[in-house]
């Protein structure tokens, strides 16, 4: 690309090359001038400032949890309680809540997702499209507090009906049982409230337009000549986009999701303003109580005494380091299944 | 496109549509819509012990994909059907999400239209205004101030730093290409309140600086700053490289190439994607919550004293069992989501704009 590499034939000089043994291209490298060596010197600065910057937060965060692991070891990931004033302190708890959390809004948010990004892409009238592209990311940009409030007081009252009809006929599955008399004739409300259900519908808001915008891109990318020869054998268009775009868009669904995965993972604010936090270890995703690692640091962080301060940093790390490999693996899958060139002219 | 070619051609031979529908594929729709709201409405409201209204919109749909299935299978072979019900689905659980967003945009905006109808919530603070007084009482200037003045600052920090450092991964490279991309890519999953406990235990435990202004703005910038980077050397990527070397061969140096050609090409885009992160800082409280500190106070002394914005007082106010409390809060929300769709609709105006150049050059 620079113009040092290129290798450049002189016209001028084509007839005198019959006489020359060998065609030399000629050196034409030069000394940058001082304006570039000035901007190139900046711009690496800045690459080099941000590396820094956003190495050091990990760096940071790692060295910073070294005391807690020494002093607490395993004891850390298996303990169920925080209980700083007696020493006991663990994420096994809170890192279970957490992942029930981004399961439950994954589950609820791909299935969504994967029809909105259909609709946009099959479906949808051609000139519709853009504004529904427009809208899925306005969804994307909606705050988490603006969600996290809509949750509280507008979803919560609602979805308690859902969450005792599931436990009322499906509570024989373990996860669906809530510890309370179903068939009692005033029911307990409250019991149904402030539960990981519901933390995990509102967070599946808000990682939908995540994972649909990224299955969006690659369903759009599915291509045109084997849509066309799908329907000219006669399939039908149900037909055409499961025997084409869903098999080409595979990678950007799988992707999408564990991107998805990875910001259900961090979601604070909703979680906060939801649910009502309860360290034990339980599978019961419909009964009220729950934590999660990113509520116990926005509920902890004021009290504490430098010993807490670097157990919190720890459950950070754990955190960071989860949705760090999710975000990774996703990053390769979405690569892998579309082609990354440079547009050229 | 081919529309406009085929008459540019002016050949008679027009293109027949294939996705249109016939009556018969809408009488089947319409006819087992009204069919399974009957069937349910007796069944649902009236036989059984049942009632609801999510209950019922949930059994009307599923009688009503167990009919549409049915009346098509009389006419049409297995492939049909499932193309039919395929379709329904993907338009009723899209249409479900385009409820469930305009709920929430709806909801919160009349919620809050109680606190925005008052003219002094958008000129006074809340420091004179306790839960229990009414709504013609205090507002939410402060949270406004906070909030723009700590946006300037972060976008101040993160803007030329993410755009350098964009234009260092595409442009110049070097031997650190790899790990800053790298970095920066592992860098946009840092969950947020991470990058607030960073700051706060930093700046605020470590260093010993009080909770401001300043230190929300670089909790707010260490999350935007990977999220920036990354969007912006996207967009430098599809700079067609043709222009680059038409640059460089014209004797451009590379400074001039990046700064009159590169830059230039990506703007419109480029402007979206910053937007976009914009945006996406606004509204993110969680670092905000951790080392801006909460007040109730106008301070527009960004490196003095505690500094509320819009999605701490929401967050702070949504908490309270106060229903005056709760008004501001969707009050606050309502300006915050207001705020976030201006710039929504900035970016789309600029990405529009690039849209309609683009095609007029090609």
């Amino acid at each position: 690309m620079s113009p040092g590499t290129e290798t450049i034939a002189d016209p001028v000089a084509d007839p005198v090359v019959e006489h020359v043994d060998e065609d030399r291209p000629r050196t034409v490298a030069s000394a940058a001038p001082a304006a570039d060596r000035v901007f190139r010197a900046v711009v690496r600065a800045s690459g080099l400032l941000v590396l820094l910057v956003m190495g050091g937060i990990g760096a940071f965060l790692a060295y910073q949890a070294i005391p807690t692991l020494r002093v607490l070891g395993w004891s850390f990931f298996t303990e169920v309680q925080w209980r700083p004033e007696g020493g006991r302190l663990g994420i096994a708890s809170v890192g279970l809540g957490t992942i029930q959390v981004a399961v439950v809004a994954i589950l609820i948010a791909v299935p969504l997702a994967l029809s909105v990004a259909l609709y946009i892409s099959e479906y949808a009238p051609r000139r519709l499209r853009r504004t529904l592209i427009a809208l899925l990311d306005l969804m994307a940009a909606v705050p988490s507090v603006v969600y996290g409030l809509w949750g509280f007081y507008f979803l919560q009252p609602q979805i308690i009906y859902l969450a005792r009809w599931l436990s009322t006929y499906l509570g024989f599955l373990p996860f669906f049982h809530v510890d309370t008399d179903v068939h009692a004739a005033t029911w307990e409300q409250s019991k149904y409230t402030s539960s990981v259900f519901i933390c995990g519908v509102v967070v599946a808001m808000m990682v939908l337009p995540i994972v649909g915008s990224v299955m969006r891109e690659v369903f759009s990318h599915a291509p045109q000549g084997e849509r066309e020869a799908a329907l000219a054998l006669g399939s039908t268009r149900w037909g055409m986009v499961r025997s084409v775009v869903l098999p080409f868009g595979r990678g950007g669904i799988i992707g999408g999701t564990m991107l998805g995965l990875g910001r259900a993972l961090g979601e604070t604010i909703a979680v906060v303003l939801i649910i009502s936090p309860a360290f034990d270890l339980k599978f019961r995703v419909l009964e009220r109580g729950g934590n999660t690692i990113s509520e116990l640091i926005a509920l902890r962080f004021g009290e504490s005494s430098p010993f807490q301060l670097s157990a919190l940093l720890a459950a950070g790390l754990v955190l960071f380091l989860f949705t760090l490999v999710i975000n990774m693996l996703a990053a390769v899958v979405v690569a892998r299944s579309r082609s990354g060139a440079a547009t050229e002219i | 496109m081919t529309q406009s070619s085929v008459d540019e051609m002016s050949i008679v031979d027009v293109p027949r549509r294939v996705g249109g529908r016939t009556l018969d594929d809408v009488l089947a729709v319409v006819g087992a819509l009204l069919g399974s709201l009957a069937l349910v409405w007796t069944a649902y409201q009236n036989l059984l012990p049942t009632s609801g209204l999510l209950g019922f919109l949930c059994c009307w749909y599923a009688v009503f994909l167990l009919m549409y299935a049915g009346v098509t299978a009389l006419r049409h072979p297995r492939t049909v059907v499932a193309d039919r019900v395929a379709a329904a689905v993907v338009h009723a659980l899209a249409g479900l999400v385009g409820v469930a967003l305009l709920l929430v945009i709806g909801y919160t905006f009349w919620r809050g239209s109680d606190a925005l109808g008052h003219g002094n919530f958008f000129v006074s603070d809340l420091s004179g205004a306790g839960p229990l007084d009414p709504l013609n009482k205090g507002g939410v200037l402060h949270a406004v101030v906070g909030t723009l003045v700590e946006m300037a600052m972060a976008v101040a920090i993160t803007l030329p730093l993410g755009v350098a450092c964009a234009v260092f991964l595409n442009e110049v490279r070097g031997p650190l290409t790899r790990p800053v991309r790298t970095v920066v890519e592992a860098m946009t999953a840092l969950p947020s309140i991470v990058a607030g406990l960073f700051i706060y235990v930093t700046v605020l435990v470590f260093a010993g600086f009080e909770r401001s202004g300043l230190a929300a703005s670089l909790a707010v910038g260490v999350m935007m700053l990977p999220i920036i980077a990354r969007a912006s050397e996207v967009v430098l990527r599809v700079v067609p490289g043709g222009l680059r070397e038409a640059s460089l061969a014209l004797g451009a140096s590379q400074w001039q190439t990046v700064w009159r050609v590169v830059l230039p090409t990506a703007r419109p885009s480029l402007a979206t994607a910053l937007i976009l992160g914009v945006a996406r800082g606004v509204g993110e409280t969680s670092p905000v919550l951790l080392t801006a500190g909460y007040t109730t106070y106008l301070n527009a002394d960004p490196t003095h004293g505690p500094m509320a914005s819009l999605p701490l007082v929401t967050f702070n106010l949504a908490k309270s069992s106060e229903a005056v409390d709760q008004s501001r809060a969707f009050g606050a929300a309502s300006v915050l989501l207001a705020l976030v769709l201006a710039l929504f609709v900035i970016a789309r105006v600029v990405a529009a704009r690039s849209g309609n150049s683009k095609g007029g050059r090609s």
